[in-house]
């Protein structure tokens, strides 16, 4: 064999297990789950024979633009509010001394040491109308008692931020530390304010960081259904509730993968677009290794 | 002449390592001035505080009249090239150099036509567009100055610019600053540990050592006449001898006891007196090296050695010659008679003399004493061909 041969080999031994791993738990069921799409229902909640355009038909549901505007503006405010928090975070991590950074990064990860859906009825326990904060929070008047902290478009807002936090901060951290951090003094030399520098020539300088922590914030957020579930009102459904309430009550699991699948495509162009433009500016996909 | 940029006693310590000692200097309008030592001394730490970036334990900075000590970075007239270059690297060529007319707000049609006139006074016209990750080093460092230059700063301070360069760009880069300098006419402060550097660019050299100031001079005046051991050790390679003062001569010359030397006659300069314990400094290049003793003369020293390295350098040889328990250095530039004698070669019996002129002598303290530790003799006499390495 020759070398390049064999080094072609090696490459496909090396890179078949990642390969066949994404193909098997990724591609397979997300094939099987758009085809499910023009299955019919049978009579029991499972998925019937032969195909049918009647589920495609069905997702035109008058209810529906609503939810997904709301997914849509939730998700991007989720993603906004995280980078606004979440830029500074990194900034200060970053320029931290050793000992302190270490603290600073093992308290941004402390919250996974907690199961995620006790953290949310946590959330539910504060807020809830007799819980703690809302007592104290009337009682200095900021609110009227009539107030409802829990089961509103807010209360996803806050605790979608409060999830998705760590994971913005992480990769942001990660681009910062990487950052000539003498580059802004050399803005300054040249006249800039300190905001002036920080924003054109550490924003830019972390954009890497920043690409990673909009996909990993907006992506998950858009199909969070726990949080609405749980901190969420009748009045504030999102896909994701819409998706488990078709699965687990209506057994319409036809009319759940179509709704899944619409929320897959609705990840997936955006992201194409954004590692097209990346493509073309010559410049590496981002990934999450800049998290490591 | 003018007082252009002064410091005045300025101090600063970090933690308990004192950067600058009550430093009072004053640089004049359009000067080249350098600040020359080894690392640690404190000259970065000046050019920072001048740049706005350190604040000074005590002490006012004052540019044109105005004291700057509290002035942020953003509001000097002052701008600086760093060491590493920090170009921005998500930006070209050209918006590098346009960064601080954009800050300052000029219009669009004049920042285009300066950042042109940059460009080509830096001869990067055709890598105006490129980003700087595609540049090499002295391209680099040509945008670096050219963006510091467009915005017409009062004093360009420049951080060991030439550190991060191989030898023959540094060279390069040495002519083209020269000429920048000689172009734009603004004040140049300059930090380096290169005393190369420092005395081919500068009118002027402050010579630093443990956040003091040695030595303010011209390159000739520290070179010929340094006034610390320090500094003649620092600058150029010398000869080092501990010795006393004995008598004093007319004419400004003393007599001065040496070791293991004849008397020797040196000129006295510092108005040492008798019974001063001193250094007697003798730089390489100052000696003459022959077989035979030469012809008495006033104020000629000479002693007896045996050549103990030597190495040829082709515009130069180096000789170690060792007379008791010294070991000599000795430069002596190639003539055109070289050729013709048989050369001095090692183990050669010879005579080296010097004129008491070429000669100087510092006076020895206790602080001294330990300066001296730090360069020995032999540190300059190295026979591994290093001997011009500083100590």
């Amino acid at each position: 064999m020759t070398p390049a041969r064999r080094a072609r080999w090696t490459e496909a031994l090396v890179t078949t297990p990642s390969l066949a791993w994404l193909l098997v738990f990724f591609v397979v069921p997300t094939v099987i789950i758009f085809a499910i799409t023009f299955k019919p229902v049978d009579l029991y909640g499972g998925i019937g024979k032969g195909w049918t355009l009647d589920t495609l038909k069905s997702l035109f549901n008058p209810n529906y633009p609503a939810i997904v505007w709301r997914t849509v503006w939730l998700s991007l405010a989720t993603t906004a509010v995280c980078l606004i928090l979440a830029v500074p975070c990194g900034y200060y991590v970053a320029r931290s001394s050793d000992r302190w950074r270490q603290m600073l990064l093992l308290l941004i990860i402390l919250p996974f040491w907690t199961s995620f859906l006790v953290r949310v009825f946590a959330w539910k326990v504060l807020l809830h109308p007799e819980g703690p904060l809302k007592h104290a929070l009337a009682a200095v008047g900021l609110i009227g008692p009539d107030t409802l902290l829990l089961y509103n478009e807010k209360a996803i807002l806050l605790v979608m931020v409060y999830t998705f936090l760590p994971f913005a901060i992480l990769p942001i951290y990660a681009a910062a530390e990487k950052f000539d951090f003498r580059l802004l003094e050399a803005a300054r030399d040249l006249g800039a304010r300190p905001l002036r520098a920080f924003w054109s020539v550490f924003v830019p300088g972390i954009r890497r960081g920043l690409l990673t922590a909009v996909l990993v914030v907006f992506i998950p957020a858009l199909g969070s259904y726990v949080i609405p579930d749980i901190v969420g009102g009748p009045n504030s459904e999102m896909i994701g509730n819409k998706i488990a309430q078709r699965t687990f009550s209506d057994r319409n699991l036809p009319h759940a993968s179509g709704l899944s699948a619409f929320l897959t495509l609705g990840v997936l162009l955006p992201l194409l677009l954004v590692l097209a433009l990346q493509r073309k500016k010559g410049e590496e996909a981002p990934s999450m290794q800049e998290v490591s | 002449m003018d007082d252009f940029l002064v410091f005045e006693n300025v101090s600063k310590s970090f933690g308990k390592v004192r950067a600058a000692a009550d430093v009072s200097l004053t640089i004049r309008r359009g000067e080249f001035f350098s600040l020359l030592g080894p690392s640690g001394c404190g000259k970065t730490t000046l050019l920072r505080i001048l740049a706005g970036f350190e604040s000074p334990d005590s002490g006012r900075v004052l540019l044109n009249g105005r004291d700057i000590t509290q002035l942020a970075p953003n509001e000097r007239k002052v701008n600086t090239i760093f060491q590493s270059y920090a170009l921005f690297p998500h930006l070209t060529v050209a918006q590098n150099i346009a960064f601080g007319p954009q800050i300052a707000g000029w219009p669009r049609a004049q920042i285009r036509e300066e950042v042109d006139k940059m460009l080509h006074l830096v001869q990067l016209t055709d890598q105006a567009h490129k980003r700087p990750d595609l540049l090499s080093g002295g391209q680099k460092q040509r945008v670096a100055i050219a963006r510091a230059l467009i915005n017409k700063p009062q004093v360009l301070l420049l951080d060991e610019p030439l550190a991060a360069l191989d030898l023959k760009l540094r060279q390069r880069m040495l002519i083209e600053l020269d000429l920048i300098h000689d172009e734009v006419g603004i004040t140049f402060v300059y930090v380096t540990h290169d005393q190369g550097e420092a005395m081919s660019l500068s009118d002027r050299i402050a010579v630093m050592d443990k956040g003091r100031i040695e030595q303010i001079g011209t390159p000739a005046q520290i070179y010929e006449a340094p006034r610390t051991s320090f500094v003649a050790a620092f600058i150029g390679d010398t000869n080092f001898f501990e010795g006393q003062v004995v008598e004093l001569l007319g004419g400004d010359y003393s007599r001065l006891t040496v070791e293991g030397f004849p008397s020797v006659e040196c000129f006295n300069d510092n108005k040492l007196n008798v019974g001063d314990l001193v250094y007697l400094s003798i730089r390489p290049e100052k000696f003459r090296i022959s077989r035979e003793r030469p012809e008495p003369a006033p104020h000629v020293n000479a002693v007896q050695g045996r050549v103990a390295d030597v190495i040829y350098l082709g515009s130069l040889t180096k000789y170690w010659v060792r007379v008791q328990d010294y070991r000599i250095a000795v430069w002596r530039p190639a003539s055109r008679f070289l050729l013709d004698e048989n050369p001095i070669t090692w183990n050669d019996e010879v005579w080296i003399s010097w004129h008491g002129d070429d000669s100087f002598m510092l006076e020895r303290y206790s602080e001294s004493d330990e300066k001296l530790m730090e360069a020995p003799p032999e540190q300059v006499g190295d026979p591994n061909g290093h001997g011009a390495a500083k100590p």
